[in-house]
């Protein structure tokens, strides 16, 4: 007879090498599933060592995102047209009309596609304007709705302005006005651009997702870099050469950007980081990666040759449609595992993180 | 412990002193009407017995959600979700709830039907034996397979314990659900819950990953099923509760274990019976969200947990994710300022 019982206190430890004296086998109930059991596919290989780790079933902890491709197809046209529009007062101020025009129309096409996806995707699309009842700064979607708001009405203008050649004669005061609004309404859309670059990064960082959240800190970067590539890659494949060089710069900066964000941010986001290298969000970021470099590489020479232009516009384009599915897969897969959100919380009661006053210790 | 200005995260303090110990309804505009209102779930007195679960489907009209037989233990439920507003998780641990004697020891170990456990059981039963109808000498009993059962595969007994607890959702001081609701569906009523207004609500789904604990979910279920494509949870049965009513789990719940009530006296409450807890020798007794001091700012339900909170499907040190929302916007303004930057040298760069 112990006196004691069977249960030991929990000391339970973690590392980055996983959790001692917490293995699967001490909650499994018998026949049931472990939380590891199975979990690793195709033979990749692991970063850090399988964690042990206890979990209910090995059910995930968190719910994943209820959203479809919608939402990622939107963080590439949002980005894409926020960028087009930088581009566009910049060709506006320097005297580029073919990359001015290519980026105003760009980018009210990529709006017009983004306002498309967001409403799709709504569990309620009649309530979209809904969007509209309150501002809420701790809601970077509200926040976002207002950012897009205030981004369409000049966008559009500049858009329009673009196009007035194309109005009957009787509307000539309307194509007068449009002239009269079109710097001013081209440089306000670029005022508001950068936002709708980089709103989206806390839109996602700001859940409990661990590979959205914990990447918090260089998301922004990588979705401002990504969404710089993406418009410097429409007018590269866009406009002629002569008057591409700026877009092939911002492009440019866009992809080191973007290179350097996500290096950073894998290397700060400790497991939360697997995800982005596993199934289909793997796919995307290896796809992603290797096209940001072709493109960027084919950018190099893209002055030199109309084709070269063309693929090396078209390889950004890409890149940044898959870094934005390849983020937004991460995000999903590491909600499904209940590895991310236990191992993840477990390593900051330990002592990496002492900010939070610890949970369930009372 | 709140961060310097942060007040998405950190101990809510009464500001105005109507509530005793938080002002979580009064930071929402609220002027004292009521008590902070709120759960305690005690898991060791749970039986596991799922009134809880149908109760609340009954009273809030919730849809089916799944027949399924899921292979775990008794729960067929599965976790919380836009139809499951109470999930009783049932896990089946291989070793004994603390010094508690399960009656296995001394006894020999085996299958039913073998020779020792028989004589054990006859010396066990006194009185007259031809009361009982059964024969209780050798009893021949046979596998399917023909051989006598006392034969194949004997068992050792091995220690076992049952841990049930009845989930819900949170009712966070800082809940995350209502920080990210871009179209003001989810409110913290006076009761200083967290309720989504299924009329505003657009389907948006932000606050489903936003949720640190998995409950909040948006409801798929077709046209026919009612509030289809909204975020749904559990309201603390908000129509009752302006009735004076508790709500109706707690109603349910045939053990306690299930307390509802003022949060101050729930608090309570939870200390002193995990103290009792822990002075019958229950080491493993703990509360979870009970602390105003952890990452969601204390949780308007509590619970007395057996096991890690993971066990039990539960994240282990779960914190608001607008705690890092001004440093995420920050991060932002300057990512888009370095777009900016970036645009001005592309075309200073690309003079002709």
């Amino acid at each position: 007879m112990t006196t004691e019982g069977g249960y030991t206190p929990s000391s339970d430890s973690v590392g980055r090498e996983g959790v001692q004296n917490f293995g699967r086998g001490r909650n499994a109930a018998p026949g049931a599933k472990g939380g590891r059991h199975g979990r690793r596919r195709r033979g990749e290989q692991p970063m850090v060592p399988d964690a042990e780790f206890t979990s209910y079933y090995g059910r995930p902890v968190l719910k994943a995102a209820p959203w479809t491709a919608d939402i990622p197809a939107y963080f590439f046209t949002g980005g894409l047209a926020g960028g087009a529009a930088l581009l566009g007062a910049g060709a506006d101020l320097t005297d580029r009309p073919a990359l001015r025009r290519a980026s105003r129309l760009g980018s009210i096409g990529a709006l017009l596609a983004s306002f498309g996806l967001l409403v799709h995707d709504l569990g309620r699309p009649s309530r979209f304007v809904n969007m509209l009842r309150v501002a809420k700064p701790t809601s970077p979607m509200s926040v976002g709705t207002w950012i897009l708001s205030a981004f369409s009405l000049p966008a559009g203008i500049a858009a329009a302005a673009e196009l007035r050649g194309l109005l009957p004669s009787r509307l000539a005061w309307v194509g007068r006005t449009l002239a009269a609004l079109d710097r001013p309404a081209g440089l306000a859309a670029a005022a508001v651009g950068p936002a709708v670059m980089s709103y989206t990064a806390v839109l996602v960082s700001d859940t409990a997702t661990p590979s959205w959240h914990e990447g918090y800190r260089e998301m922004p970067f990588l979705f401002t870099g990504s969404a710089a590539l993406a418009a410097g890659g429409l007018a590269i494949l866009a406009v002629p050469t002569s008057e591409s060089a700026p877009a092939r710069y911002f492009a440019l900066g866009g992809a080191a950007l973007e290179l350097a964000a996500e290096h950073r941010m894998e290397s700060s986001m400790g497991i939360a980081a697997e995800p982005l290298h596993e199934g289909k969000a793997g796919a995307f970021m290896k796809a992603a990666k290797t096209l940001t470099v072709a493109g960027a590489l084919g950018t190099l020479f893209a002055g030199r040759s109309r084709r070269i232009a063309a693929v090396s516009g078209a390889s950004l384009l890409a890149s940044s449609f898959c870094t934005r599915f390849g983020i937004f897969h991460a995000g999903q897969q590491s909600a499904r595992d209940p590895k991310y959100t236990v191992v993840l919380q477990r390593e900051r009661l330990s002592g990496a993180d002492p900010k939070p006053a610890p949970a369930g210790q009372g | 412990m709140s961060d310097s200005g942060n007040k998405l995260y950190g101990r809510q303090n009464s500001t105005t002193g109507v509530a005793e110990s938080d002002g979580v309804a009064e930071a929402a505009g609220w002027r004292g009407d009521s008590p902070r209102m709120g759960f305690f779930t005690d898991t060791s007195v749970c039986i596991g017995c799922k009134a809880c679960e149908v109760a609340c489907k009954e009273w809030n009209g919730v849809p089916e959600d799944g027949l399924n037989l899921l292979g775990s233990s008794y729960d067929n439920t599965g976790a919380l979700g836009a139809s499951t507003w109470r999930h009783v998780a049932f896990i089946e641990q291989p070793r004994r709830l603390s010094s508690q004697e399960a009656g296995y020891e001394q006894l020999p170990t085996g299958p039913s039907g073998s020779p020792a456990v028989n004589l054990l059981a006859g010396e066990a039963i006194t009185g007259d034996r031809s009361q009982l109808g059964t024969a209780t000498g050798s009893v021949d009993v046979e596998a399917p397979d023909g051989a006598p059962l006392a034969e194949t595969r004997g068992e050792a007994r091995s220690e076992f314990r049952w841990l049930m607890e009845s989930d819900v959702c949170k009712h966070c001081t800082h809940a995350a659900c209502l920080d990210v609701c871009p179209t003001g569906s989810l409110f913290r009523t006076e009761f200083g819950t967290v309720v989504v207004q299924d009329d505003v609500c657009n389907g948006c789904g932000y606050c489903v990953p936003a949720c640190p604990f998995g409950v909040i979910d948006r409801r798929e279920g077709g046209k026919a099923v009612k509030n289809n494509g909204l975020a749904q949870k559990c309201t603390l049965c908000y129509d009752r509760l302006q009735d004076g009513m508790t709500p109706a789990c707690a109603q349910a719940c045939p053990t306690e274990s299930i307390q509802f009530g003022d949060i101050d006296e729930l608090r309570r409450r939870a200390q002193e019976r995990q103290r009792t807890l822990h002075d019958a020798g229950v080491a493993e007794a703990r509360l979870y969200l009970d602390n105003p001091n952890d990452g969601i700012g204390g949780g308007g339900a509590m619970f007395l947990l057996l096991d890690e909170p993971e066990a039990y499907g539960l994240p282990p040190d779960p914190v608001v994710t607008t705690r890092d929302l001004p440093d995420m916007w920050k991060k932002a303004g300057l990512a888009a300022l370095t777009a900016i930057a970036g645009a001005l040298t592309a075309f200073a760069g690309g003079r002709r």
